[in-house]
């Protein structure tokens, strides 16, 4: 019994990580149909600015987490406005194809270009921590242990999600980007201004894989290379499609999903961990094709 | 007349061969192969240093009687710039045209395993100081190495473990998609189990490059229960596994292997680490005298302390010329079956080969004190 419990926290640890890149795809692909596989880069190149960052702030402010995570979601989130004016843009009508090669093409040039000695460099990096990391044990005789940092992801994750919402359904600008997501022609003609809305996406997205970033150096101490990004980002586009992509609770819901899975089968067969978890979102989608909260649009013919 | 010329010449031709095929008096070739240029350079210019020093003591101490003759080594050095057809080719020239007594190489597996056929189809005994692949030896008889393989290191872990530090049960976390992390553990696993000790958890994960979280296996490990962690990874992933490990509060001694071996682990796992202990070949902290002594010689020659590289170069061409001045003969076959027999003690340890030429001998344990790399023990197989 401790052990299920201490295996869901460690799921549910993980799983609020993929969250927050999670949300980044399936904002960018509700919006503007587009699958940014760019996306897990920004997460690392949150994770690097926190890296770079962390001394600075620690000296200006004295406490160094809430200013490097600011920092690091506001130059994340101009990355992301910057790709989307560069690389998307010009794409935006022609063929979808066109932006899906430039997503990739923007993807691993981020990873190139970040891992040039004078840029990021590719060697280990140990992330200077700013939270003291301490365990608390719960009391009672199944021996759980919860660490301050897990808290700290849990929380983090868990009020930028919570803001989120709120600003999708409460704003006028989330109202207007849900209308794009609905139907973008028609909401031109509303008077929505659609440039405007998109980048506000690709600002927002990037801004939340920036926080993921700072989150996955802080529980980690390491950033092994610029292509950090890879393995987690491919995680939490799969929790993404999972959840049912263009959804937001629907991204929330496949990461934690996908996390706690993951805690689960490893704890079964290491071996055969992460496998056992896929084999669960296979099944998932055989049953839900288009995901957990997806809606299924029967196409007409 | 024509005749005439042609057996004159066919006559000299034979001279000339018969004066080829008999050895300068007194001197004899040892040849080299280690990459000078290309990307591991570093290594091979640390084994020819150990090299070059060998020879120059061999020869210093008085060479090798042969056929009651004083004899002396002179070494030649080539540059097999990491690739295993200009190693080939490099051997080639050195069987054929130095005539050498024996070949000290290489430093990389592939490149040993392409010179080893040439070498052994030729009757020349080759020693590789630093390659760690299993099948290298496996190429013939006349080839031998100075390390100890990879597994081997699982081993003498096993024993640290159960003799030294008085544990008897552990658990083991390994990379099951690389042949290095999974040869240790199975030989830790098995040795651990041998002596007495009880493996409580044996658990895996794919690829240490990619992954970052450990905490499912280490929970698992944790409820377990043991009272020694043996992680023979690399020293990224090392470091992340115990700082992990710590966080959950599973703070039992942890071990590994030359993975370890490097400041970055420090540097990544803090505190976590420390108390660590992990296997290696050879350590210039060692406080034996002909360790010192050694470091001694090596660093007023070449102005920097020796590593591993350099040391095993050092004993590989000791035992091979010690194994020469043996037997007292030129002959491979008399070498190489010199070299199976040898009591040789090194920088590195005392050696003695297995049926694989594989040697058996001690591994040096270091410890993460302070954050600094710290000479511990020498443990004997």
């Amino acid at each position: 019994m401790g052990q299920f419990l201490q295996q869901l926290i460690n799921g549910i640890q993980i799983g609020s990580i993929y969250a927050l890149i999670a949300l980044g795809y399936t904002m960018v692909y509700g919006i503007v149909r587009l699958i940014n596989f760019a996306h897990a880069d920004i997460f690392m190149f949150g994770a690097y600015m926190g890296f770079f960052l962390a001394p600075v702030m620690a000296k200006i402010f004295g406490g160094a987490f809430i200013p490097t995570i600011i920092a690091a979601m506001l130059i994340t989130g101009l990355l992301g406005f910057i790709m989307e004016k560069l690389a998307y843009r010009p794409l935006r009508y022609k063929s979808r194809l066109s932006a899906l090669i430039t997503a990739l093409g923007v993807s691993i040039f981020l990873e190139n270009f970040c891992a040039m000695p004078f840029v990021f460099g590719p060697t280990y990096r140990a992330f200077p921590s700013m939270i003291v990391a301490r365990n608390i044990t719960i009391p009672g005789n199944l021996g759980l242990v919860i660490s301050n940092v897990l808290l700290l992801d849990v929380g983090v994750s868990v009020s930028l999600m919570v803001l989120l919402f709120w600003f999708v359904n409460k704003t006028l600008m989330g109202k207007q980007m849900r209308a794009v997501s609905f139907d973008k022609p028609t909401a031109s003609l509303m008077g929505i201004n659609i440039d405007v809305v998109i980048s506000t996406a690709f600002i927002v997205g990037p801004a939340l894989a920036g926080a993921g970033g700072i989150l996955y150096g802080t529980t980690y101490g390491m950033l092994a290379s610029p292509f950090l990004g890879i393995w987690p980002g491919m995680k939490a586009f799969i929790a993404a499609v999972l959840g049912g992509i263009g959804n937001i609770p629907g991204a929330v819901l496949g990461a934690y999903v996908m996390g706690i899975s993951e805690a689960f089968a490893t704890s079964v067969n290491s071996n055969l961990g992460y496998g056992i978890a896929f084999v669960i979102l296979i099944a998932i989608l055989l049953i839900r094709p288009s995901g957990l909260l997806g809606k299924f649009v029967p196409e007409k013919v | 007349m024509r005749r005439v010329l042609a057996i004159i010449l066919v006559c000299t031709l034979i001279a000339g061969v018969g004066v080829g095929c008999k050895a300068k008096a007194g001197v004899v070739n040892l040849g080299g192969i280690f990459p000078m240029t290309g990307a591991s350079a570093t290594f091979g210019t640390s084994s020819k240093n150990g090299v070059d020093m060998a020879v120059e003591e061999f020869n210093a101490a008085g060479g090798a009687t042969i056929g009651g003759v004083k004899t002396t080594v002179n070494y030649i050095n080539e540059d097999d710039t990491g690739l295993p057809e200009v190693g080939a080719s490099a051997a080639q020239m050195l069987i054929n045209q130095d005539k050498v007594i024996g070949i000290i190489g290489a430093v990389m597996s592939k490149v040993s395993l392409a010179i080893g056929p040439i070498a052994q189809a030729a009757g020349v005994p080759e020693i590789s100081p630093t390659s760690t692949n299993t099948k290298v030896t496996l190429v013939g008889d006349y080839i031998f190495r100075a390390c100890f393989i990879d597994p081997f290191q699982g081993t003498v872990m096993a024993n640290y473990a159960y003799n030294t530090l008085k544990v008897t049960t552990a658990a083991v976390l390994y990379d099951n998609g690389n042949d290095y992390n999974k040869g240790l553990a199975e030989n830790f696993k098995a040795s651990f189990e041998k002596l007495g000790g009880k493996v409580v958890a044996y658990e895996a994960f794919t690829d240490e490059a990619k992954t970052v979280d450990y905490k499912a296996q280490l929970t698992v490990i944790k409820a377990a229960n043991p009272a020694f962690l043996y992680l023979p990874n690399y020293y990224g992933s090392v470091a992340l596994q115990l700082k992990q490990a710590r966080e959950m509060g599973l703070n039992v001694p942890a071990g590994g292997g030359d993975g370890w071996d490097s400041p970055d682990l420090v540097k990544i796992g803090g505190a976590a680490v420390e108390g660590g202990v992990f296997s290696t070949h050879f350590s210039k902290d060692d406080p034996a005298p002909k360790v010192q002594t050694f470091v001694k010689a090596y660093t007023a020659k070449y102005n920097e302390p020796p590593d591993s590289m350099g040391a095993l170069a050092y004993d590989a061409a000791g035992l091979l010329l010690d194994a020469f001045k043996t037997c007292g003969s030129i002959k491979g076959s008399d070498i190489r079956d010199a070299m199976k027999n040898t009591t040789f003690s090194g920088i590195s340890g005392a050696y003695k080969f297995d049926e694989n030429r594989d040697p058996i001998k001690a591994a040096v344990i270091i410890k993460i004190v302070n954050g600094q790399q710290s000479f511990l023990t020498t443990v004997n197989p």
